[in-house]
């Protein structure tokens, strides 16, 4: 098993959610994060204030995923998610050790 | 404007005299009945106007400033500005009204005399701007009541989210006694020593903003500059609220300004259209000089344009013309402008939201501008007989006598809060926010 963590432009998320449906994935943790890569933030002015935000706002995606479709899980999330631009996000894979689903207690691959 | 209380022989008739000389001449060609009237249009439109100020302060005052503070300090300023609001009711029954409109022919304090509303009663009248009209003195104290309910409250944008709520209660009863409560009697109260000078204030810029401004600028240095002032992000944590809450202030402001007319007729007409289009080109000045100045208009700035127009017509509104109002509106835009985003920041003082830089400045702004726009000439409804010059002399002595009144009982004020309760929170707890540690609330949880 692997465990798939990307960081995207939100407005991306809805794309890429539904590709990896098309690949039958169905469970998926959405969080709205900030950071930055190359990417470098902006700058705010409030009256006299000025202030450089050096964090954008991203989604987080995270899921589980079977070593079998691991490739095309994450080949799926770079076509998806891409633009183009600078700031459209990293993929990266763990391998995962152990899955349990709480309300059976079914393990591994069948946890998924 | 004159709120001398109506007493049958002298005050109505000196109120009006001073009146009809120097403020509303248009008003004079009726002639003075043999007994008062009560006319209840203006009954009605004096009730409205003291629900639009009440309107000003809760949810307006509160919400634009509430929106400008961070997520963790929105419930402190909601706080202060709702406990401000009815505790200087409280102190208006009390004392408030007495030592601002009391009878005395001090010229710088009312008197004892109405302590407790004492001797109020339903026949009881006030005078209003034409002779022989008048209005019941309880709809005169209630209207009033607005107006000192909300000054306090202006106040506290200098020093939000770092000040301690007792000191702010502490200090709005202090200040309201020793400072607001005077400069009212003096620039409304026929007996007044800024009205027998012939200054011009029709709704409050002096004895509102200016007041308020000037305080709010001693309380800000007194106090001294957030934690982490110039280093940490500081900004507003909800612009949309600050629009509703400005847009509230707008509306609010024409019982403020259109209801010191204090009768429902022409008068009040030209005070309304003033306090639209005054506001309106001030709106456009600053998102004007702000695209110049920094390539673009800024939600916050077209708000802050809109409560700097606002602060300046109110002294004008009842003398100068619309276009007039227009050309001050702006005008008080550029300079607030240039104080908020220059001035400010070269000195360093930490005027939080703005106070002094929006209605101390707008306010100095409006009262001289005053002087000029009220002239036939540049479209005022002052005749020939009226000398700008002369006027803008009043003008500037009621400005620093005010400046002066309330920048130095201020300072004493705030130096004796801080010896009784202290001024300011704990570092820990500005870290933290006010919110919780003051009131036990959080005001935005994430589920």
């Amino acid at each position: 098993m692997k465990y798939v963590i990307a960081i995207i432009k939100p407005f991306k998320l809805e794309e890429v959610r539904e590709a990896l449906g098309g690949l039958g994935i169905q469970g998926i943790t959405v969080t709205e994060v900030k950071g930055h890569g190359r990417q470098r933030g902006h700058t705010e002015f409030y009256r006299g204030a000025e202030y450089t935000v050096s964090f954008v706002p991203k989604v987080k995606l995270e899921l589980a995923v079977d070593e079998a479709i691991a490739d095309r899980v994450i080949e799926t999330i770079q076509l998806a998610g891409q633009t183009g631009q600078i700031g459209d996000g990293k993929i990266f894979v763990l391998p995962l050790e152990q899955a349990v689903r709480i309300r059976t207690g079914e393990t591994g691959a069948a946890a998924l | 404007m004159t709120f001398g209380v109506y007493k049958p022989a002298r005050s109505l008739a000196v109120a009006t005299a001073v009146l009809l000389a120097g403020i509303l001449p248009a008003l004079a060609q009726e002639t003075a009945p043999a007994a008062p009237i009560m006319d209840k249009g203006d009954v009605a439109w004096m009730m409205t106007s003291s629900l639009l100020v009440l309107f000003m302060a809760l949810p307006g005052l509160a919400l634009f400033y509430g929106g400008l503070v961070r997520a963790k300090n929105i419930l402190s300023i909601l706080m202060q500005t709702t406990m401000i609001a009815a505790v200087m009711m409280v102190v208006w029954v009390v004392y408030g009204y007495s030592f601002a409109f009391g009878g005395s022919e001090n010229a710088f304090f009312g008197g004892f005399a109405k302590l407790f509303l004492k001797g109020v009663t339903l026949e009881s009248m006030s005078a209003t701007f034409t002779s022989g009209v008048v209005i019941p003195e309880y709809l005169f104290i209630t209207f009033q009541m607005t107006f000192a309910a909300i000054t306090p409250a202006l106040i506290i944008g200098a020093f939000a989210e770092r000040v301690k709520f007792s000191a702010v209660v502490l200090f709005s009863v202090l200040w309201a006694t020793v400072v607001y409560f005077p400069v009212a009697h003096m620039v409304w109260d026929a007996n007044g020593y800024l009205f027998k000078l012939g200054a011009i204030d029709f709704a409050g810029g002096t004895v509102v903003h200016i007041n308020a401004g000037i305080a709010a600028l001693v309380g800000c240095i007194m106090i001294g500059p957030r934690r982490g002032y110039g280093k940490d992000m500081m900004a507003p944590h909800s612009l949309p609220l600050c629009l509703i809450g400005a847009s509230i202030l707008w509306v609010g402001w024409f019982g403020f300004n259109v209801g010191s007319n204090l009768e429902s007729n022409a008068g009040a007409t030209l005070a309304m259209i003033n306090t639209f289009v005054a506001t309106a080109g001030a709106i456009v000045g600053w998102s004007l000089i702000e695209t110049l100045h920094r390539g673009k208009a800024s939600m916050l700035g077209a708000a802050s344009g809109m409560i700097a127009g606002l602060v300046a017509i109110t002294p004008a509104c009842g003398t100068i013309g619309p276009v007039g109002a227009i050309a001050l509106g702006a005008l008080a835009s550029v300079v607030c402008y240039f104080f908020v985003s220059v001035v400010k920041n070269k000195l360093g003082y930490d005027d939080s939201l703005d106070v002094f830089g929006i209605h101390g400045v707008g306010g100095i702004v409006g009262a001289l501008g005053t002087a000029f726009f009220s002239a036939g000439a540049l479209g005022g409804i002052k005749g020939d007989d009226y000398a700008v010059g002369a006027q803008f002399m009043i003008q500037l002595t009621a400005v620093v006598i005010t400046v002066v009144w309330s920048g130095v009982a201020s300072a004493i004020l705030f130096k004796i809060v801080d010896v009784v309760v202290g001024l300011r929170v704990k570092p820990e707890v500005e870290t933290q926010g006010l919110d919780q540690p003051s009131h036990g609330e959080v005001a935005y949880h994430n589920s």
